[in-house]
């Protein structure tokens, strides 16, 4: 059966005493998809995803997983995902073969050797499968305990952090992987802090503190939060520019900052060559016209500091 | 099944390679068997002198006369020191493997590694099945190992009549039998410890706590104030059988992955 629908939860809720670290959570996650689930510490992801995993149970609403139902179908849910949690710990003593062969047991693996094999090579471990875990660096490790949750072949990963404390290169090696895996079919629901990271390998992000703030792909997130600002450089100062663009519909927060002039609009497709034209009619000469690109970074921290997430969600 | 020996081979390839564990398992039977044939050997050698030793305090022959009836002072003192060792022989499955299991949760927690495990699809018995006999089966094979050196070195340091009373089934049914039952309760106290403490430390020193009723029944022997028989072996067989039982459940209860990964930091 191929499932469109990897991930599903309806009002999923965890409460621990009087805290409600997850709350209402809705989410509908594709086959296939890259799933950045962004949120400061504290927020709750790792709680969802001990949740989805079926390492906790949720005090309210309902998930499936991949097919499953969280609190009913648990064994079947382990079986067909794979985690890679926030701290990855090892067995130290001993070696990544030894490490890995143990987990494809336990994950019911028919060819343990060949999968173990693989993934070791896959994960450019090989030269070092028989030295001791505790022997390994960061990168090292967080690779083992990536090759850890894909020797089942899972249909949906879980990572947590799977970058973070990396060194530049080792993150980078660890985000190409998880792009590698997107081309192979698997869902990945990602938790991450790196919004660059999100930005560059999720087809949606959910901004996520207790509750769903917004979701989105990063483009639409940073047009909702920000609209689509151009700047257009002249050769001279603008002056009294004021009247030029009154006509214009669609042009909001005019700036002019010496020869810069900036200002948002939702279709600049249209609303540019007029504003251009206005210019030239005014005498005015153009050298250079852009459109701002804002961050996820810059999204993100509007949407956790200020109101703008409830905004987009009301 | 597979599952079950996947974890103790798991929990093997770990303690074995601690150095520490290993000559903590080795050493202590080893010893256990050597100190008792040393002793009969000081018996033999230095007789006189055990002999003024015994006739100081002949308190414990009164309770052990039953036992001593037709023996010698010197053959009813090697009975005496010797059943005293046999009882260590029910106390070592015990001791040995509190160390390992108190460790093994709390050990994985402490790692990080609890939780990648806990996402497997193992189930609560499966996992604490194997980390319960990867605790218990070196322990009591050690024990068995050391008790046959033990009968060996005895056989030829004492005659017939002493002999054939460590050969009584009541020491058989002690080391066969109860002693691995005493294990798996000294286990499951421990793993359910271990589930629920925070630090290997206090792990280790709370679970010390289940060898405490049997120092106290080898003091009580050793000062005269209780005789260990089979019907003392069999009713405290009995009873560990059931409280293993009960224990058992207890444990798997107990072990709730959410509590352990949430709230036992």
């Amino acid at each position: 059966m191929i499932l469109l629908i990897m991930i599903t939860t309806r009002g999923l809720s965890k409460q621990f005493g009087e805290l409600k670290a997850v709350d209402q959570l809705e989410l509908d996650i594709e086959s296939g998809e890259i799933f950045g689930f962004l949120g400061p510490n504290g927020a709750g992801k790792t709680t969802t995803v001990r949740m989805l995993t079926c390492l906790i149970e949720p005090t309210a609403g309902e998930a499936i997983v991949s097919g499953y139902q969280v609190g009913r179908d648990d064994q079947e849910i382990r079986r067909n995902v794979g985690l890679l949690t926030e701290t990855p710990g090892h067995y130290d003593r001993l070696s990544a073969w030894q490490n890995l062969t143990i987990y494809a047991r336990l994950y019911e693996v028919e060819q343990v050797d060949r999968q173990v094999d693989k993934y070791l090579h896959m994960l450019d471990l090989w030269e070092r499968k028989d030295d001791p875990a505790g022997t390994f660096s960061k990168g090292m490790r967080q690779k083992l305990a990536i090759a850890r949750a894909l020797l089942h072949e899972p249909e949906v990963l879980f990572l947590d952090e799977p970058t973070a404390g990396l060194d530049p290169q080792a993150a980078r090696l660890i985000r190409d992987f998880i792009a590698e895996l997107k081309g192979e079919g698997r869902t990945i629901f990602l938790c991450t802090h790196n919004l660059d990271e999100a930005d560059r390998l999720c087809d949606r992000v959910a901004v996520f503190k207790q509750s769903l703030r917004v979701l989105d792909t990063p483009a639409n997130l940073r047009r909702q939060i920000y609209g689509r600002r151009v700047t257009i450089q002249l050769v001279k100062p603008l002056k009294d520019y004021g009247r030029l663009f009154s006509s214009i519909a669609n042009l909001r927060e005019i700036e002019v900052a010496e020869n810069n002039l900036s200002y948002t609009t939702d279709e600049p497709e249209q609303v540019n060559p007029l504003v251009i034209r206005r210019l030239v009619e005014a005498g005015a000469a153009v050298q250079f016209v852009v459109e701002q690109e804002h961050s996820l970074e810059e999204v993100y921290l509007r949407l956790i500091d200020g109101e703008a997430g409830r905004e987009i969600q009301s | 099944m597979d599952k079950v020996k996947t974890i103790i081979d798991k929990e093997w390839a770990e303690v074995f390679k601690n150095r520490l564990v290993l000559s903590i398992t080795a050493f202590l039977p080893l010893f256990m068997a050597v100190l008792p044939v040393f002793m009969l050997w000081l018996y033999e050698r230095f007789p006189e002198d055990m002999n003024s030793f015994n006739t100081g305090g002949d308190q414990f022959l009164e309770i052990f006369s039953e036992t001593c009836a037709g023996l010698s002072e010197m053959e009813c003192l090697e009975v005496y020191t010797l059943s005293l060792f046999m009882f260590m022989f029910m106390i070592l499955p015990v001791a040995i493997p509190v160390t390992i299991a108190a460790y093994s949760v709390v050990g994985e927690k402490t790692t990080h590694s609890l939780e990648p495990l806990l996402a497997t699809p193992i189930t609560t018995l499966q996992l604490l099945s194997g980390k319960a006999i990867a605790a218990m089966a070196p322990a009591i094979l050690a024990t068995w190992i050391s008790y046959i050196i033990f009968l060996i070195g005895a056989r030829l340091m004492v005659d017939d009549v002493v002999f054939a009373q460590l050969m009584d089934p009541m020491w058989l049914l002690a080391i066969f039998i109860v002693g691995p039952l005493l294990a798996l309760l000294a286990v499951c106290f421990s793993l359910m410890v271990s589930a629920r403490v925070s630090d290997p430390r206090v792990a280790e020193q709370l679970s010390a706590l289940i060898i405490m009723p049997l120092i106290l029944l080898v003091i009580g022997q050793s000062i005269g104030l209780i005789l260990i028989n089979t019907q003392i072996i069999l009713i405290m067989g009995i009873v560990v059988a059931v409280l293993d039982v009960i224990l058992v459940m207890i444990t798997v209860q107990l072990f709730e992955r959410e509590t352990i990964l949430t709230r036992w930091k």
